[in-house]
């Protein structure tokens, strides 16, 4: 061997600066076009700035990132103009668009009052570090996403992408595997168990034909962080898997992606061929005759592929279902041989450690969960969006000074941690760190990194029906008690939130959902009662309510609650009710004030919204009845 | 269901191609699948039967595997496909009420189509774009905030309005040749 991988790489790597500097010496506008930027309307800003920079005949390269994070201000733009720090803006929208190329592109007023935040340190414009969020968050896998265009593979290796591959590419596999065993790095999957060693399993396994399997099937249905990493950063992962593949010896990998995320397939396939283009995949990597691939598989949707032996089945071209452990993956997996599966998020951080070092990884987080958490932080909280945070964070400064608190005046009731696997924390357990065990105890776990914030109009019963409803569609059928208890539960909170609850509902609850926990082959059903428990536990004088006065306390239930206009407050001159209304429910009285047919209102929350704010004068009422009982006092 | 004429020389082409493209192994009953559902918009009974005679294995299997991933549609898509997002934030703040919205207007329940094909209507997970919540798919047009009188004002528009071409094709327009495995139906998400 003639040159070394190292040195292979640094070729790469001198060629990729270069090019990339080159392209940096004129302006550059970066439009975010991750799938949260396209919804905003990002595709329509990248081509207003297109025309409008064509138009003025100005020499600006227009090109494409991932998600920032900041989703709540999409459509985002970073422009970077030689001579200014690099800008953020955010709220694009055509008028605006025009107003940048013009003063900042053209003339040179970076016009700071739409700015919303400066990437590198200057003297006239704060950066990320000098907001509260950038004081608590500390950006690991996210480092990258939304400030490297994920559609090249150049930008990646210019910021030392690859640099840990041919660092490991000249180690012995046993060396890399002790680093990332004493990394403890934990999967980021949802149960935390460490990567190391299920690495070291795998590596022990007798069978010499081996797999690397990449978890991209996001079940969780309110979060999207892999999705984000894959469409805003994917040699990140596919890093990652290159190390993992060396360390177990592996020669094949697979991408299990769901195919609902188009964009992340595309992109992931892209970056494939990208990194087989420079010697980065495929055989003889880098020129040390190490050799592995990886293919895309597109999951098909069915949230029990999540779990590692339903996913292989399913790759196996047969019905994902779950089926017994012993034997782990690392025995019997995909074809029945030695395989590693891992989240995306945890083979994110396996370059990040091999490059930085083992120490440098554990000075973040807590010792039992080093490194940092991902969220996507959505809900009832101003700055949504995906967020990175050091593990032992509280979920009171995730959610008040990374989130920025609940919008509107508000009150905080509860936060969702770990979607149908998760729980319901209140106010009272806001102080607890966030890490595997911490979290665990207190009836939640990390899942994988759906995060919701719910206000005093969120209803817990209807929110732990909401998850148990998803895991009993998802529920694969095998085992009886998952089945049947999850449907047994569904019936109960459904009838509950309908207000025909019956005594005694509340205590077969509690020992269906132990039942269902302890007679579940899979985590599917081994975690469903979780939402259930815990909203119990932390809530449950809204069940009573629900139960014992037919009234739902966040007025969210629609068959517990009644729209009513109040006569005093409506102005009889406005007709936005009216206008509003789907079903023609709303009428005008004879004396010309609004009122709402109870039999032809669907509690859509139209009215309520189109009321005039100096009006105010439609209120939801629980119990329903109440409406009759005002309608007699007004009569009297 | 019947099919249309014409339907069945087309899903057979599109088979054909397919069982051509792929090994015939167990292993690539699910990426058939999807590369015949990409192109015909669903699974014709048809296409199923001529897979599991490709594959050599019983028709029931591929049936099995087509009831049980929620992605494969049995039934034809209408030519506006509606999908209301029920992750978790759009859930909490109006999901169910859009869902209903639809319901009304088109007169069909979850995951039907209307008669006339025009619309079908069904639910997703996460779309990911949270912070718009409750969030609407219109093939793959995405429509935050939806309330019911946006609701009226989206199927108007849909109705009335000339086929929209979503950010996704046009785009694809512009690049084509430059991406060649992409397709039309490239947005496609179903729950
Ligand atoms: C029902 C169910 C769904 C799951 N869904 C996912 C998922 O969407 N993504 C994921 O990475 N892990 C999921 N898991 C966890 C996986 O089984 C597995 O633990 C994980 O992918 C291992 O990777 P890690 O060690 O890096 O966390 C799921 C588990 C269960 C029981
Ligand atoms: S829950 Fe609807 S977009 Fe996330």
């Amino acid at each position: 061997m003639s040159v070394s991988a190292k040195d292979s790489y640094q070729k790469l790597k001198t060629a990729a600066q270069e090019k990339v500097k080159s392209l940096n010496d004129r302006p550059v506008v970066w439009v975010g076009t991750a799938t949260c930027g396209k919804a905003a309307g990002a595709v329509d800003v990248r081509e207003f700035f297109k025309e409008e920079i064509e138009k003025r005949g100005l020499d600006v390269r227009v090109m494409e990132i991932g998600c920032m994070g900041h989703c709540y201000a999409e459509p985002l733009v970073i422009i970077a103009k030689p001579g200014h720090p690099r800008l953020c803006y955010g709220y694009l929208d055509e008028g605006l668009t025009r107003r940048l190329v013009q003063d900042f592109l053209e003339g040179d007023d970076p016009c700071y009052e739409f700015a919303l935040v400066a990437l590198d340190p200057n003297d006239f414009f704060p950066t990320f570090t000098d907001f509260p969020r950038g004081v608590y968050e500390k950006k690991i896998i996210l480092e990258d996403c939304g400030f490297i265009d994920p559609e090249s593979i150049d930008e990646y290796i210019a910021r030392d992408g690859y640099e840990a591959v041919a660092g490991v590419l000249e180690m012995e596999p046993e060396e890399v595997l002790r680093q990332v065993k004493a990394s403890t790095l934990r999967g980021r999957g949802g149960a935390g168990f460490p990567a190391g060693v299920k690495w070291e399993a795998c590596r022990k396994a007798a069978e010499k034909t081996r797999y690397v399997i990449c978890n991209a099937d996001e079940g969780d249905p309110g979060a999207f962080m892999d999705r984000s990493i894959l469409e805003s950063n994917p040699h990140l992962v596919i890093e990652g898997m290159v190390i993992c593949a060396y360390t177990v010896e592996a020669a094949q990998g697979y991408f299990y992606i769901r195919s609902e995320y188009p964009q992340a397939v595309r992109r992931v396939n892209n970056a494939l061929e990208q990194a087989r283009d420079k010697g980065l995949l495929g055989n003889n990597i880098l020129g040390s005759g190490f050799n592995f691939d990886i293919e895309v598989f597109e999951g098909s949707g069915a949230f029990v592929c999540g779990e590692g032996s339903a996913l292989v089945s399913s790759m196996e071209g047969e019905m994902g279902v779950p089926r017994h452990k012993p034997p782990r993956l690392t025995a019997s997996g995909f074809r029945g041989k030695p395989t590693v599966l891992n989240n995306v998020k945890t083979f994110a951080y396996v370059p990040h450690i091999l490059r930085k070092g083992v120490e440098w990884f554990k000075n973040t987080g807590t010792e039992k969960s080093p490194g940092t958490a991902v969220f996507t932080l959505v809900g009832k909280v101003t700055n949504q969006g995906l967020v990175e945070v050091p593990m032992g964070t509280t979920l009171r400064q995730l959610i008040f000074d990374v989130g920025e608190s609940v919008p509107n005046e508000k009150e905080f009731k509860a936060v969702q941690i770990g979607g149908p696997s998760g729980g319901c924390l209140p106010e009272s357990v806001l102080d607890t760190p966030i890490d595997f065990d911490s979290l665990y105890d207190a009836g939640a776990i990390m899942g994988s990194g759906g995060l919701v914030v719910l206000d005093e109009d969120d209803c817990m019963v209807a929110i732990a029906r909401y998850f148990l409803e998803f895991t009993q569609q998802e529920s694969c059928g095998r085992c009886t008690f998952c089945r049947l208890g999850t449907k047994h539960m569904l019936d109960i909170l459904t009838a509950i939130t309908r207000g025909e609850g019956e005594q005694g509902s509340l205590e077969i609850l509690q020992e269906l959902a132990e039942d269902v926990k302890n007679g579940s082959l899979c985590n599917l059903g081994g975690t469903a009662p979780n939402p259930v428990l815990t909203t119990l536990r932390y809530f449950g004088d809204e069940y009573e309510a629900h139960i014992k006065e037919r009234r739902c306390p966040a007025l969210m239930c629609t068959h517990l609650v009644a729209f009513y206009i109040i006569p005093q407050k409506c102005s009889k001159l406005c007709n936005a009710c009216v206008g509003s209304c789907p079903t023609e429910a709303i009428y005008t009285r004879d004396d010309g004030l609004k009122a709402i047919n109870q039999e032809k209102c669907v509690k859509c929350n139209s009215c309520l919204k189109a009321c005039p704010p100096e009006y105010n004068a439609v209120v939801k009422l629980s119990p329903p009845e109440l409406v009759e009982e005002r309608e007699r006092e007004n009569n009297k | 269901m019947e099919l249309a004429a014409g339907e069945k020389e087309e899903i057979l082409k599109h088979v054909g191609a397919v069982l051509e493209e792929f090994k015939t192994t167990r292993e690539s009953l699910v990426p058939m699948l999807q590369a015949v559902q990409k192109k015909v918009g669903y699974l014709p009974e048809l296409a199923m039967e001529k897979i599991a005679e490709g594959l050599d294995i019983p028709a029931v299997d591929v049936y099995g595997l087509a009831t049980f991933y929620n992605q494969f549609r049995l039934n034809p898509p209408g030519r506006y496909q509606v999908k209301v997002c029920m992750g978790t934030a759009c859930y909490m703040i109006g999901g169910k009420v859009a869902l209903e919205s639809f319901e009304r207007r088109l007169d069909i329940q979850e995951g039907e189509t209307t008669p006339d094909r025009e619309f079908s209507l069904e639910r997703v997970a996460c779309v990911g774009c949270c912070s718009m919540a409750p969030v609407v798919l219109i093939n793959d047009m995405v429509e935050g905030r939806v309330t019911p009188t946006r609701v009226d004002g989206l199927l108007l528009e849909y109705k009335d309005g000339e086929e929209k071409i979503s950010e996704e094709n046009k785009e694809e327009a512009r690049t084509k040749g430059a991406d060649n495995s992409s397709s039309n139906e490239e947005g496609e998400r179903s729950a």
